[in-house]
């Protein structure tokens, strides 16, 4: 009796620390901040792509918080990008408000706010029919740009942007590195942000609703209150994805409305792996090399690559590159074990 | 006295098909009730209805004397009204103390914190882990429900009604798809709730329904037969006709 006590007590000490201590950092996390350092130093000529692919790390670390954490699947995330990467951009050219950071914090409040009003109206539904009515609010919200091309600049955009040094003091060099710089330091504190809400009780909350959504009910959740909160907090990001975008390029036109803006971001994700954080680090780095790569090989048939290396990580990596390891490792760790 | 949970002539239908026909229902605070009848009888809608996953299309559910019948199945659930599901309704991707926790975490209002760790409440916890214990789940905290035998995780799903803290508990066939051999387990677990919790279970196996119940409520076709004591149902030559006779007195499971 005593030891079986004993025995569970122990049992109750590891259930309670697997709990307490699951949020805390871990020595491999270091690992993609490390390597995006290092890609300073080893590639400082491409220091224009690096900012690039680190919008879109951010990009997709938006839409794996409603896509990975709260299982909201929606093809219209770009329409939150687009808003913020216009919300700097019109307010460069058309108000001369060129501050970059404050256009960062404009960005996210109006991207939230359209997150706000449509996941209100949007997240009653589910499935197929989310996917549809996300993807018709990104392409009414660009036919909106179109319609009034004079603010908007329409397909032909608004080039030639400038923006203010950063901080009054570091200005933009030919090379980008300030530009990289400045996008890794915004990508951290945004993942922090997420990181906390991905582990708080609310960030529970989610991965209960994305589980079983029936049992959420049952249990006296506010359903629809979680998944507008996240939803909202998931467009802010996207939309300060969207306006370093628009910084880093100096232009932005109608097209980051796109579906395949939209479609992009999520496969990013899927190819990373969902609901981990670093799914979306991964997969949007390895898309964006491999694009690079590709297009630089074949100019015209590049997509075909691409294609074929989606084709290869559904059939061999159906839970995302970060899923095939874990497999690889526990894989590892059964046969050290047998 | 406030009944605990009162139901005043409900009545819904699907299309043409009256499901449930101006059903009257009590249960006293610490009732054990148990809900009978064949298949089709409208057991599960009944729980639907009182639940809030569908809404009457006329009728009253009242908890504690306050009408209920405007709220959503969350806020009634807030308010104390547990149930469980006949299909196992559970996170089958955490780990059983994560689904505990959570429970407690929604019935607590800390799901509203975005900031906070989800593990630095330790009474949190430690009161999920109380729950499993006197479930002698506690070898299984950290498995995945997916990979527990569904015997165990129809005790998850009683776990979770219970980390509620209800004061109205709804049993939809508990031991439903357990091998018999373990739905001992099940039971005694439900003999042993709490006496201060009303419960009104639905169940096919008349051996329980019998040891279990000091009231029963028939539904046939929607509507209540009759009520009454074991004794009297078990007595009463119209059940027997319509539903112990071609139902027999036997266990197991059905749909």
């Amino acid at each position: 009796m005593a030891a079986s006590e004993i025995i569970s007590g122990a049992m109750r000490e590891r259930a309670a620390d697997y709990l307490t201590k699951r949020h805390r950092f871990r020595a491999a996390e270091a690992l993609p901040w490390l390597i995006a350092i290092a890609v300073f130093f080893i590639f400082p000529t491409r220091m224009t792509f690096g900012s690039q692919v680190l919008v879109m790390v951010m990009f997709a670390l938006s839409l794996d918080l409603i896509l990975g954490y709260a299982g909201i699947v929606t093809l219209g995330h770009a329409a939150f990008f687009g808003i913020g990467a216009y919300t700097v951009g019109l307010a460069a050219a058309r108000l001369d408000w060129t501050e970059p950071i404050s256009g960062l914090f404009a960005a996210a409040i109006a991207a939230g706010l359209v997150g706000f009003v449509t996941g209100w109206f949007l997240l009653r539904y589910r499935g197929l029919t989310l996917l549809m009515l996300t993807l018709a609010t990104a392409i009414l919200l660009q036919e909106t740009g179109n319609l009034r091309s004079d603010i908007s600049g329409g397909y032909d955009g608004l080039p030639g942007l400038t923006f203010k040094p950063l901080l009054g003091i570091f200005d933009y060099d030919l090379y980008a590195h300030t530009y990289y710089l400045y996008v890794l330091a915004v990508l951290a504190v945004m993942f922090y942000l997420v990181r906390r809400i991905v582990y708080s009780p609310f960030g529970q909350a989610l991965t209960g609703i994305r589980e079983n959504v029936r049992r959420m009910h049952a249990i006296g959740s506010p359903v629809h209150r979680r998944l507008v909160t996240v939803y909202t907090i998931a467009a802010a990001i996207a939309g300060v994805a969207g306006a370093l975008f628009t910084q880093t390029n100096a232009y932005v036109t109608l097209t980051v409305f796109d579906f395949d803006n939209s479609a992009k971001v999520m496969v990013m994700l899927i190819l990373g792996g969902t609901g981990r954080l670093y799914g979306a680090f991964i997969g949007a780095a390895v898309y964006m090399v491999l694009e690079d790569y590709f297009s630089k090989l074949s100019p015209t048939f590049w997509q075909f690559g691409i294609g074929l290396v989606l084709v290869l990580a559904v059939l061999f990596a159906p839970r995302g590159i970060l899923g095939l390891f874990e497999r690889m490792g526990s894989y590892f760790a059964e046969r050290k074990r047998s | 006295m406030t009944a605990a949970l009162q139901v005043e002539r409900l009545n819904r239908a699907f299309g043409a098909l009256p499901v449930t026909r101006d059903v009257d229902l009590m249960l006293e605070r610490g009732a054990r009730r148990a809900l009978i009848g064949p298949n089709g009888a409208g057991k599960t809608t009944l729980v639907n209805l009182i639940t809030g996953a569908l809404k009457p299309h006329s009728g009253r559910v009242l908890l504690d004397g306050e009408d209920i019948t405007a709220l959503s199945q969350a806020d009634r659930a807030r308010r104390g009204l547990a149930r469980t599901f006949q299909i196992n309704q559970l996170f089958r991707g955490l780990t059983v103390l994560e689904n505990l926790c959570m429970t407690i975490g929604e019935r607590d209002g800390h799901c509203d914190n975005l900031w906070r760790s989800a593990g630095s409440k330790r009474e949190v916890i430690d009161e999920a882990l109380g729950y499993l214990d006197s479930l002698r789940l506690t070898d299984d905290a950290l498995k995945l429900v997916r990979e527990l035998p569904y015997g165990r995780q129809r005790l998850v799903e009683i776990a979770i009604a219970l980390a509620q803290k209800p004061r109205v508990l709804l049993l939809d066939e508990p031991a439903a798809g357990v091998p018999s051999s373990e739905s001992h387990l099940i039971l005694d677990v439900v003999a042993a709730l709490d006496p201060d919790i009303a419960v009104l279970i639905i169940e096919h196996d008349m051996d329980v329904v019998f040891r279990f119940a000091k009231e029963i409520t028939v539904l046939v076709q929607g509507a209540v037969f009759t009520q009454g004591t074991p004794n009297e149902i078990m007595n009463n030559e119209q059940v027997r006709a319509v539903y112990l006779g071609q139902e027999g007195h036997r266990g197991g499971h059905h749909g």
